[in-house]
C-alpha cells in the first residue's frame, strides 16, 4: 500500500542545510493502523506532508498503490490527493462560513462526482460520525470534536486507500479526543488503512503498531502490545 | 466539476464578503456609467447642433467676408467690409449666374432693446424680405419684412419668442406695440415662432428689422455681414457655388482665388467643422471615462489581490483535497468576472438613467447609442480576465503546503 524507501527531506536555510528527514524506509499495508510518534522537530509533520503527496523528498523514493509519486506534477498529485488520500488535519481546515454538508461534498467536487450522488454520500457519512442533525451548521455552530468528525466524514468520501491523520486529538478536549480515535477504530474495523501523526503516548497507543520518529531518522518501529481496548474506556 | 458549478461556487464566495465585493463592483459602476453618459451626451450634443443647422435651410450657400491679404498682411477677418448688398442683388440679377433661387443678405450686431420698463441686449439683423424663406423663418403672428419695408427703409421689427418675452413677458402678444432700438423707435409687426434652443446661439433671442433701416438708420454702416444664396436643387449647389465665386471675383476686381475677400461655405461645409468640434469633444469626454474605467479594474485587481492573500489557507485547503490548477485559477477569475458582469451592468443602467435625466435637464435629444454600450460592456468584461488573472495565477501557484501553514 505505502512504501517509502530511504527518503529524505533536506531544507536549505542560507548556507545550512537541514535534513527534517533522514533515510527513513518503513511500507504499511492495507488495514493497517498505524501510528507515527515523536516529539517536535522530529520530521513527523514533514513525513506526513510527503505521504499526503503534499511534498516530495529530496531523495528516495515513495510507492503509493504501485505508483512513484516523486516525478509527479502538481496536477497529477492533486490527484492523488483528492482519490488516494484522506486528510485530517489537526486545525480541521473547515472551509469557514460553509455548512458541514457542503464542506464534506468539497473532494468529491473536485473528483467530479454527480451533485445528487456528493449530497448522499456526504449525509451518509456525516451520519456516521454522528452528525445526521447538524448538516446544516457552520464551524463556527460545531465543538471541536464535531468539525474534526465533519474533518473525517470529508477524507472518507472519496473511499481513499489511506487516511492520513495529523495530530487529529491536538486541539479537542479529552472526551471528544477519544470519541474521534473511537472513529478511527471503527474504520479500520471495516477495513480503512489509518496513519495517525502525533506527540502524544496516549493517542499513539490507539494505534496497532507505532513508529517512532526523533531527529528524522526512523529509530523504532514495533507492533503495540498495550493497544487501548476502545469499548473499555469510559471517562 | 463543469464550468457551471464553479459560476455558482464563485458567486457564493462573492456573496460572502459582501462590503469588499460591492466596493470592488463600484469602480466598475462609476466607470462603466461615467462612459455610457459621457459618450451618449457626446452624441446627444453632437445630433442637436446638426438638427440646428440642418433647420437653417439646405440648399443654402453662405457667403462670408474674408480676410482680403495685402501683400501678405491679413486683416482680421468678420470687420471686414468687403460684401455689400449690391453684391447680393447683382448675384440675384446677373445673367451669368443660372443656379441661385433667391438672395437674401444680413447685417446684424448686437444692441440694447428697450420696451417701456424693459430692456434687453439682443441680436438686431437687418435682413431683406427673402430672408424668411431662405432661412426658414415661419412667424406664429403677424407679418415679415416686406420690399416696401425696404424700399422704405421703415421703422418695423419682427421678434424672437424669447425677445418677446423678455420684453412684453409671457404670452403677450408684441403686434402693434413700440421697442426702441439706439434710442429710435420701432413698430412691432410680427412675432417668430419659437425655434427651440439656448445660449448664446439661441434663435428666438432676435429682432428683425429691414436690411436698409439697420445699416442706415441704426448702425451707419453701408456693408453687409453676409450674403445668404439658395440654389434651385442640391444637385445645383457646386456649380452656383462656382458661378457666384466666379462672378464675385470678377466684380471685385480680383485675378488670384486665393486673394479673395469673401468665402463661401454651404451648410455641409458647417455641418462638417461642427461635427468635427464636437466628434473631438466626444474622444476627449470618451478618453476621461476609459481612464475611470481603467482605474476601476486596478481597483478590482487590488481587491483580488487580498482576496487571494486572505484566503491563502482556503487555496491550500482546497488543494490539499485535490483542486488543481485549472480549478483555483478558474474560481478566481470567475469571481472577477462576475464583478464586472454585475457592475457593468449597473452601471450601464445607471449610464443610461444619468444621461436620460442629463439631456432633459438641458434640453438635450436623448441619444441611446449599442454600440458603446456594448464596448462598455466588452471592455468591462476584459478588465475582469485582464485584472483576474495575474490574482488568480497567483492564488492557483501557490504550494499547497505552504498555504496551509499560513495562518
Amino acid at each position: 500500500m505505502i512504501k517509502v524507501s530511504h527518503i529524505s527531506k533536506i531544507y536549505k536555510t542560507g548556507e545550512v542545510e537541514v535534513a527534517a528527514l533522514d533515510d527513513v524506509s518503513f511500507e504499511i499495508k492495507k488495514g493497517e493502523f498505524a501510528a507515527i510518534m515523536g516529539p517536535s522537530g522530529s520530521g513527523k509533520s514533514t513525513l506526513m506532508h510527503i505521504l499526503g503527496a503534499l511534498d516530495i523528498p529530496t531523495k528516495g523514493e515513495y510507492w503509493l498503490d504501485g505508483k512513484l509519486i516523486d516525478n509527479l506534477d502538481d496536477d497529477e498529485l492533486a490527484g492523488i490527493r483528492n482519490k488516494n488520500i484522506g486528510f485530517v488535519f489537526q486545525a480541521y481546515n473547515l472551509l469557514p462560513r460553509t455548512s458541514a454538508l457542503k464542506n464534506v461534498t468539497i473532494p468529491m467536487m473536485y473528483g467530479d462526482i454527480s451533485k445528487e450522488k456528493r449530497l448522499e454520500k456526504a449525509k451518509k457519512y456525516l451520519q456516521m460520525v454522528g452528525l445526521g442533525d447538524r448538516l446544516e451548521h457552520t464551524p463556527a455552530q460545531l465543538s471541536g470534536g464535531q468539525k474534526q468528525r465533519v474533518a473525517i466524514a470529508r477524507a472518507l468520501t472519496m473511499n481513499p486507500n489511506i487516511i492520513l491523520a495529523d495530530e487529529p486529538t491536538g486541539n479537542i478536549a479529552t472526551k471528544q479526543a477519544i470519541e474521534v480515535m473511537k472513529i478511527f477504530d471503527d474504520l479500520n474495523k471495516e477495513g480503512h488503512t489509518i496513519l495517525v501523526i502525533t506527540h502524544e503516548n496516549e493517542i499513539a497507543e490507539c494505534g496497532k503498531r507505532i513508529i517512532y520518529l526523533r531527529d528524522g531518522k526512523l529509530v523504532e518501529d514495533k507492533i503495540n502490545k498495550r493497544r487501548r481496548e476502545f469499548a473499555k474506556i469510559t471517562l | 466539476m463543469d464550468y457551471q458549478e464553479l459560476v455558482l461556487e464563485s458567486f457564493t464566495t462573492l456573496t460572502l464578503n459582501k462590503v469588499r465585493t460591492g466596493l470592488a463592483m463600484l469602480g466598475v459602476i462609476i466607470g462603466i456609467g461615467s462612459v455610457i453618459t459621457l459618450v451618449s451626451l457626446g452624441q446627444a450634443s453632437q445630433h442637436s447642433i446638426e438638427n440646428q443647422i440642418k433647420s437653417l435651410g439646405s440648399n443654402l450657400l453662405t457667403i462670408t467676408p474674408g480676410a482680403q491679404k495685402n501683400g501678405g498682411i491679413s486683416g482680421a477677418s468678420g470687420g471686414i467690409t468687403t460684401l455689400t448688398y449690391n453684391d447680393a442683388e447683382a448675384i440675384k440679377n446677373s445673367p451669368e449666374i443660372s443656379t441661385v433661387k433667391s438672395v437674401s443678405a444680413e447685417y446684424s450686431s448686437r444692441t440694447q432693446v428697450v420696451a417701456g420698463r424693459n430692456n434687453t441686449n439682443t441680436q438686431v439683423s437687418g435682413i431683406t424680405p427673402e430672408y424668411a424663406a431662405i432661412r426658414n423663418i415661419t412667424l406664429s403672428n403677424g407679418s415679415f419684412v416686406s420690399k416696401a419695408h425696404l424700399a422704405g427703409m421703415s421703422k418695423v421689427a419682427i421678434l424672437g419668442s424669447q425677445t418677446s418675452e423678455d420684453l412684453f413677458g409671457k404670452d403677450v402678444s408684441p403686434i402693434g406695440k413700440t421697442i426702441r432700438i439706439n434710442g429710435i423707435s420701432f413698430n412691432v409687426i410680427g412675432l417668430m415662432e419659437s425655434k427651440g434652443g439656448s445660449g448664446p446661439m439661441n434663435q428666438d433671442d432676435k429682432v428683425f428689422v429691414p436690411l436698409t433701416t439697420a445699416q442706415k438708420l441704426l448702425f451707419g454702416v453701408n456693408y453687409v455681414n453676409s450674403i445668404y444664396v439658395e440654389a434651385v436643387s442640391e444637385n445645383a449647389m457646386s456649380r452656383a457655388r462656382d458661378e457666384i465665386g466666379y462672378f464675385l471675383l470678377a466684380r471685385h476686381k480680383i485675378k488670384d482665388p486665393a486673394q479673395a475677400d469673401f468665402s463661401i461655405m454651404s451648410q455641409e461645409d458647417i455641418l462638417g467643422a461642427a461635427a468635427q468640434v464636437t466628434g473631438t469633444f466626444t474622444i476627449l469626454l470618451s478618453g476621461i471615462a476609459a481612464i475611470s474605467l481603467i482605474v476601476g479594474g486596478i481597483g478590482i485587481m487590488n481587491i483580488m489581490l487580498v482576496t487571494v492573500t486572505e484566503r491563502t489557507h482556503e487555496i491550500g485547503l482546497r488543494k490539499a483535497l485535490g483542486a488543481k490548477k485549472k480549478i483555483i485559477t478558474l474560481q478566481f477569475l470567475f469571481e472577477a468576472i462576475i464583478i464586472t458582469f454585475v457592475g457593468g451592468i449597473i452601471g450601464i443602467i445607471l449610464g443610461i438613467g444619468t444621461s436620460f435625466i442629463l439631456s432633459r435637464s438641458i434640453n438635450l435629444p436623448f441619444a441611446f447609442s449599442l454600440p458603446s454600450i456594448l464596448l462598455a460592456f466588452g471592455v468591462s468584461a476584459a478588465i475582469g480576465i485582464l485584472f483576474g488573472w495575474y490574482p488568480a495565477q497567483k492564488a492557483a501557484n501557490l504550494q499547497p503546503i505552504d498555504a496551509l501553514r499560513y495562518e
